[in-house]
């Protein structure tokens, strides 16, 4: 038999390994966003340390993420699906680091805002907190399952979100035009509205990456490597 | 534009056993090739068909068609040994001709081909040493025996030798898989010079080698073709699984 289990893939621990970390630290990105939205919808301060605490495991996860990609590049001298999967977890490190900020952004906007005139949390803005979290949620999903179909849904939620933003900031808008005491708490939703949906926007980068492993394909910017100039 | 090098249906044997299995596949002007595979899968025999050095082993056959500048070379007029003279050969290690002089071993093709003018010699040997990127190496040194250089420079000399009777490719097996690694980065670095001249075809164990000097890759498995196309689509985005298997080590 000449293709096949028979022999042990050199090298094929290191990728498991390094799927699980990825995996841990897109598991405190859950949290963190969690937290610090959950602080916001039951007007819970006391939640808001978690997500800082988190950004720290965050951070140190990013470091070892980038360090283990680097050896990785440097044992293995990969090709193929071993190399768009090293490109790319380099790719969602940077991405899910990031999304740890936004989400200790959120958890400050909050923390801010529950010192301000309360708001009513509407259904577009509990939406997009849900909106968000199934993205983060399922896109995490989608990588340790390498389900490229789930990649492509999460994708298809980007505009979604966007669309949602742009109804809360004309929403939050109307009600700081009405009551100029509510000027701060509506500049705090404005925030919180855009940090999540840039978590968003992380989030399709990660779907567009987890294409990229599973089929090679560029499909960022609207697939523009593949256009002929 | 047309193919410099068309092969097609090409098979081969030595005795009973099927070597090649009828592949077809063409290379264009200043092309290089990587040919490769798990040991045992044809990269070398098909090299060897290339310039008839195959059928030198007792037993062995070939069937098929290979054109190069579009005369069959297996056509029933065509002499093999001037096939031979005009399309040279780099093997995995050095062999330089022992009793020869470094401008000897150069010019041997050319002096073999009735050519005795001195001035044309030293012209061919001095442009083929500069090709080869052993000119400044070797120019004081012309008469001393081609075995006095380490190896990596014989192996520069026999690309040299190869190149003097202006070969319209270049087949090379293995040719840095016995050198050190700063000698495997010269060749390397003269693949990338050469292919200005002349057409190159190379096998290689070596598959980061592939990625870098090659232009298109062909990956053979048990004497099949397998797959064929652009080296950064083989490398990055192989299109049939067993490419992607033996190219991310999963067995080879």
């Amino acid at each position: 038999m000449i293709a096949g289990g028979d022999v042990e893939q050199f090298g094929k621990t290191d990728f498991e390994q390094l799927k699980n970390e990825l995996l841990t630290m897109g598991g405190y990105v859950e949290k963190a966003l969690e937290e610090a939205t959950q602080a916001l919808i039951q007007r819970d301060a006391s939640r808001l340390e978690n997500p800082e605490r988190l950004e720290k495991e965050i951070n140190r996860s990013h470091v070892l993420i980038d360090k283990h990609c680097l050896n990785l590049l440097a044992k293995l001298s990969p090709f193929a699906t071993d190399l768009r999967r090293i490109l790319a977890s380099i790719k969602i490190n940077s991405d899910l680091e990031r999304m740890g900020d936004l989400a200790v952004n959120v958890s400050r906007n909050v923390k801010f805002y529950l010192t301000h005139k309360e708001l009513p949390v509407d259904k577009d803005f509990l939406l997009l907190i849900s909106e968000v979290r199934w993205m983060v949620k399922n896109v995490l999903d989608a990588f340790v399952s390498e389900d490229e179909n789930k990649a492509e849904e999460v994708l298809k939620r980007d505009d979604v979100v966007d669309s949602l933003r742009h109804k809360i900031n004309d929403f939050v808008r109307q009600i700081m035009k009405q009551d100029s005491t509510a000027v701060d708490s509506g500049v705090d939703f404005i925030f919180i509205a855009k940090n999540l949906e840039r978590m968003g926007d992380h989030a399709t980068n990660i779907a567009e990456d987890i294409i990229f492993i599973l089929s090679g394909d560029d499909i960022r910017h609207g697939g523009l490597v593949n256009e002929k100039p | 534009m047309t193919n410099l090098v068309e092969v097609n249906n090409l098979k081969a044997w030595i005795g009973e056993q099927q070597i090649l299995k009828g592949i077809s596949l063409s290379v264009q002007h200043n092309d290089v090739l990587a040919i490769i595979g798990p040991s045992g899968c044809g990269k070398s025999t098909f090299i060897r068909c290339l310039n008839r050095l195959h059928e030198e082993i007792i037993g062995a056959r070939v069937e098929g068609e290979v054109k190069i500048l579009n005369e069959n070379i297996y056509g029933s007029t065509v002499d093999p040994v001037r096939v031979r003279r005009q399309i040279g050969m780099v093997f995995q290690k050095p062999n330089p001709f022992p009793s020869l002089s470094i401008y000897d071993n150069v010019a041997i093709g050319l002096k073999l081909a009735g050519i005795r003018r001195k001035s044309a010699l030293d012209e061919v040997v001095e442009r083929s040493l500069k090709q080869a990127a052993l000119w400044d190496e070797v120019k004081d040194k012309l008469r001393m025996p081609g075995t006095s250089l380490s190896g990596g420079q014989q192996q520069r000399l026999c690309i040299a030798r190869a190149l003097a009777v202006n070969p319209p490719i270049l087949l090379m097996d293995e040719p840095t898989s016995a050198l050190d690694p700063i000698s495997k980065a010269k060749i390397e670095t003269l693949l990338q010079d050469l292919k200005r001249y002349v057409t190159i075809i190379m096998v290689t164990h070596n598959m980061q080698q592939a990625s870098r000097v090659s232009s298109k890759t062909a990956f053979f498995l048990l004497g099949e073709l397998i797959e064929f196309g652009p080296t950064e689509q083989i490398f990055t985005q192989p299109k049939a699984k067993l490419t992607e298997d033996y190219i991310t080590g999963r067995f080879g």
